[in-house]
């Protein structure tokens, strides 16, 4: 207990310590916060999920943050739906199954930029005969614009953009920014202002219904912005969180806690088993570390935890092992192993009692320090091509950034967003590590 | 110690001379042995692993089979066969596919001969891979790489190596001083990889500023001029090396900084100062000389380490060099190619630390080969 605090008062003193620990805390606090709010499969279903999950996103969509520190601001994405406060609906029949729904979007409009797309996703109840909508569009300035008439199916999107005919009577360019633009301005800019959608719509059975969701496909969206599949990358964000550090501190403290088993039990029992573990980890050094793990994700498997458990097997033989044995083998000759030998304890337990427990102040500054190693490996797979197919991962992140040439097209948050945060990982880990080794090692401590 | 006995005891170290040559030949040949049999079996672990067992054979039959069957379905010539004559032919064909690239024998006599092609340095042909230039033959596929990652890693690593130890020495002079606390704070940097920072350059200078290539070799018509070539290769070689060098120069130098403070506190150190020589006297002959072996080794598995490529490095700068070329291979299943890099790795290693053991006695006297290692 009074090593324990001495440890933390030592801690205390070195700054960059205390930023790592705080930097893991909070790392620890969003993993456990995620695994909470997004249960796995519901962080699975909006990952992998396909268009119906991901329509209501716009493609390629910068995080809303952009506009503080952008002088033209740019459109955020939102949906009007059932419920919403923009959205009024007012049925009125008109006899013989007859009736006549009216839906108003009403939206207020201040950005510099046009958005991608508006899309209507219509929801309609019917048996024989379709209900019929017509769309006008209100403008700011009081102008109406007929849109478009048609019958309904019983899920159909309309989007704006895709309408030729609408688009010819617009003038024949993008319809979207026809519809936005300023008709008094020589260039083309947004008009400013509240904007309004109304749908007419007539059904013509008793019990027919009509609902429509309007989406708005901003130029920006949400905390994080979208990928090339519309997806929100908030998810893998923050998903990345919880398997960067499982994945880290699992093949981290694997690796170390079987490196010094074995390398306890080769310098206890010396001879053979001694020999083999040298042997072994002088065949370890000629095999290719990073191909292996590529040939077992090309050929086998692409897990996590498949690549987690072949990482382990190939980082237990390395150098440290030698470094370990050389101190084992002074501490087996001290004076307390001799007196356990005494009263006769068996091998295992001088092992796992006398042996190890003697060496964790030097296992923790490496277990900590070799975290990040492992962080950016899972990464550097998935760079590769190689990433959990199904897990969202912040490699997978760049990885997808990388082969839509993110950095080339100018989609710099897609990139940013996940190494900023593996830097951070990295960093934090690295900074304890780095102080625990001065620490723990009094060698280093006065350097 | 054990030089002052014998110069105290002259007549000893006549006889202790023979056995000296014994003592350095018996450990040459089990030193020499022991290596030969970790490559062995290091290599015969690579050949199974890229087999999975047996388990890509099935993946490579189901490709040869698909493939071929394809090509029937397309050809103009095999369409005017009845169905009877082309399955026969398709058939022959597969066989004939399967036999070249040795799939009609079981693995484990397959996996002796690479086994023994790789020993003996027979690399053979590729099974799927072709060079650039067209070459089936995994030496000229390895070699025509060769060149991009030696230009790459060595130019990186180099001035790494150098550049730390150079800035680590001047450092533990000035132990406690501005500059030593800004390298022991950005050593943590360290942690993330080349391409981690490649990404950051590529953003900055490429996308950003637009004043140095996305990646590549060079640019695309290749200038015809030769010196126009070499300015492009150099403009293209900047960023990747910079990254390779940003990745490891803090942990380096932090690291080599330490190692050379621990070996400057000690007495001789002392007493060399208090004669009042100059401190380049000092860092040479009482500082870089015993630590001479410790840089030796470093240097040697640097070299050595030129050989693997640096794959993702490559892979995010587009680089032609030889970790592409492995990656490629793997992902083609091609087991010669990923043997050939295994072998040529294993053998630098292996005569690598061979050769250390005895630059180790040349360099440092207090060393005697063979002695209780």
């Amino acid at each position: 207990m009074n090593t324990l605090r001495k440890t933390f008062q030592q801690i205390s003193r070195y700054p960059s310590a205390v930023a790592g620990s705080i930097v893991i805390a909070l790392l620890v606090i969003v993993a456990v916060f995620t695994m909470i709010t997004i249960p796995y499969k519901e962080a699975i279903r909006l990952w992998r999920g396909g268009e119906e999950v991901w329509y209501q996103n716009p493609k390629y969509a910068a995080p809303s943050w952009v506009n503080l520190f952008n002088k033209k601001k740019l459109p955020v994405s939102f949906t009007i739906g059932d419920g919403d406060d923009a959205m009024t609906k007012t049925v009125e029949q008109r006899g013989e199954g007859t009736s006549r729904i009216t839906t108003l979007y009403t939206f207020d409009y201040n950005y510099d930029g046009f958005p991608q797309e508006l899309l209507l996703y219509f929801k309609t109840i019917y048996t024989e005969k379709q209900p019929f909508v017509s769309i006008t569009w209100k403008t700011p300035d009081g102008r109406e614009l007929r849109i478009a008439d048609f019958g309904v199916d019983p899920t159909v999107t309309y989007r704006f953009s895709q309408d030729e005919k609408l688009k010819r009577r617009l003038g024949g360019g993008n319809a979207v920014e026809a519809l936005f633009a300023d008709p008094n301005s020589e260039e083309l800019i947004p008009l400013k202002g509240t904007y309004q959608v109304v749908m007419l719509a007539t059904a013509f059975e008793e019990g027919s219904d009509l609902n429509a969701e309007f989406v708005f496909h901003g130029q920006v969206f949400g905390l994080a912005g979208t990928d090339h599949q519309r997806r929100d990358l908030m998810v893998p964000l923050l998903w990345g969180v919880p398997i960067a550090l499982a994945f880290g501190l699992v093949a981290s403290l694997g690796t170390s806690v079987l490196t010094m088993i074995i390398a306890a039990i080769g310098a206890w029992y010396r001879g053979w088993v001694d020999e083999l573990i040298q042997r072994v980890t002088e065949v370890n050094l000629v095999l290719p570390f990073l191909p292996i793990l590529i040939m077992v994700g090309t050929f086998f498997s692409r897990s996590i935890w498949v690549i987690l458990g072949v990482t382990i097997l190939l980082s237990i033989f390395t150098g440290a092992i030698k470094g370990y044995r050389a101190i084992f083998l002074q501490v087996r000759e001290s004076m307390y192993v001799e007196a356990a030998r005494a009263y006769g304890a068996s091998d295992i337990r001088i092992i796992f009692v006398y042996l190890i427990p003697r060496m964790i102040p030097l296992l923790i500054p490496g277990l900590v320090s070799s975290v990040p190693a492992f962080v950016f490996l899972e990464a550097s797979l998935a760079v590769l091509g190689l990433g959990d197919p199904v897990l969202p991962t912040w490699g997978k992140i760049i990885n997808d950034a990388q082969t839509n040439a993110a950095l080339y097209q100018g989609y710099y948050y897609w990139i940013l967003e996940p190494a900023v945060l593996l830097m951070i990982t990295g960093l934090g880990f690295a900074m304890l590590g780095f102080a625990l080794d001065r620490i723990f090692n009094p060698r280093l401590r006065g350097l | 110690m054990a030089s002052e006995a014998q110069v105290l005891t002259p007549a000893v170290k006549k006889s202790s001379s023979s056995s000296t040559l014994v003592r350095v030949g018996k450990y040459t040949l089990v030193r020499l042995i022991t290596l030969f049999v970790t490559v062995v079996i290091g290599v015969y672990l690579t050949i199974l692993i890229a087999n999975m067992g047996g388990y890509v054979d099935n993946i490579m039959r189901a490709e040869i089979q698909e493939r071929i069957t394809l090509q029937a379905s397309q050809s103009q010539a095999w369409k005017n066969m009845d169905t009877e004559t082309r399955q026969k032919f398709v058939e022959d064909k597969i066989a004939l596919e399967v036999k070249r690239l040795g799939l009609d024998q079981p693995m484990v006599v397959r996996s002796f001969r690479y086994l023994f092609n790789a020993l003996t340095l027979n690399l053979g042909r590729a099974q799927n891979m072709t060079s650039d230039s067209g070459s089936k033959t995994v030496r000229l596929i390895i070699l025509e790489r060769l060149p991009a990652t030696l230009l790459l890693l060595g130019s990186a690593n180099l001035i790494l190596f150098f550049g730390s130890i150079t800035i680590a020495l001047s450092l533990s002079r000035r132990y406690g001083s501005f500059w030593d606390k800004l390298i022991i704070t950005l050593s943590p940097t360290s942690a993330a990889p080349p391409w981690f920072y490649g990404i950051f350059l590529i953003l900055i200078f490429a996308a950003l500023l637009k004043i140095m290539p996305f990646g590549g070799l060079v640019d695309a018509p290749p200038p015809e001029n030769r010196i126009e070539y070499l300015l492009s290769v150099l403009k293209h070689l900047v960023l990747p090396a910079s990254a390779l060098i940003i990745s490891g120069l803090f942990l380096t130098i932090y690291n080599w900084r330490t190692f050379f403070l621990i070996y400057s506190s000690e007495d001789y150190v002392e007493m060399a100062k208090a004669k009042g020589l100059v401190s380049r006297d000092i860092e040479r002959r009482y500082i870089l000389r015993p630590t001479l072996p410790t840089i030796i080794t470093n240097f040697a598995l640097l070299l050595i380490g030129l050989w693997t490529g640096a794959i993702i490095t490559e892979t995010v700068f587009l680089w032609p060099g030889l970790g592409r070329t492995l990656f490629r291979a793997i992902g083609l299943y091609d087991i010669p190619v990923i043997v050939a890099s295994t072998i040529i790795y294993a053998y630098l290693l292996a005569i690598t630390v061979f050769l250390l053991d005895f630059l180790y006695a040349l360099v440092d006297p207090r060393v005697k080969i063979g002695s209780g290692s």
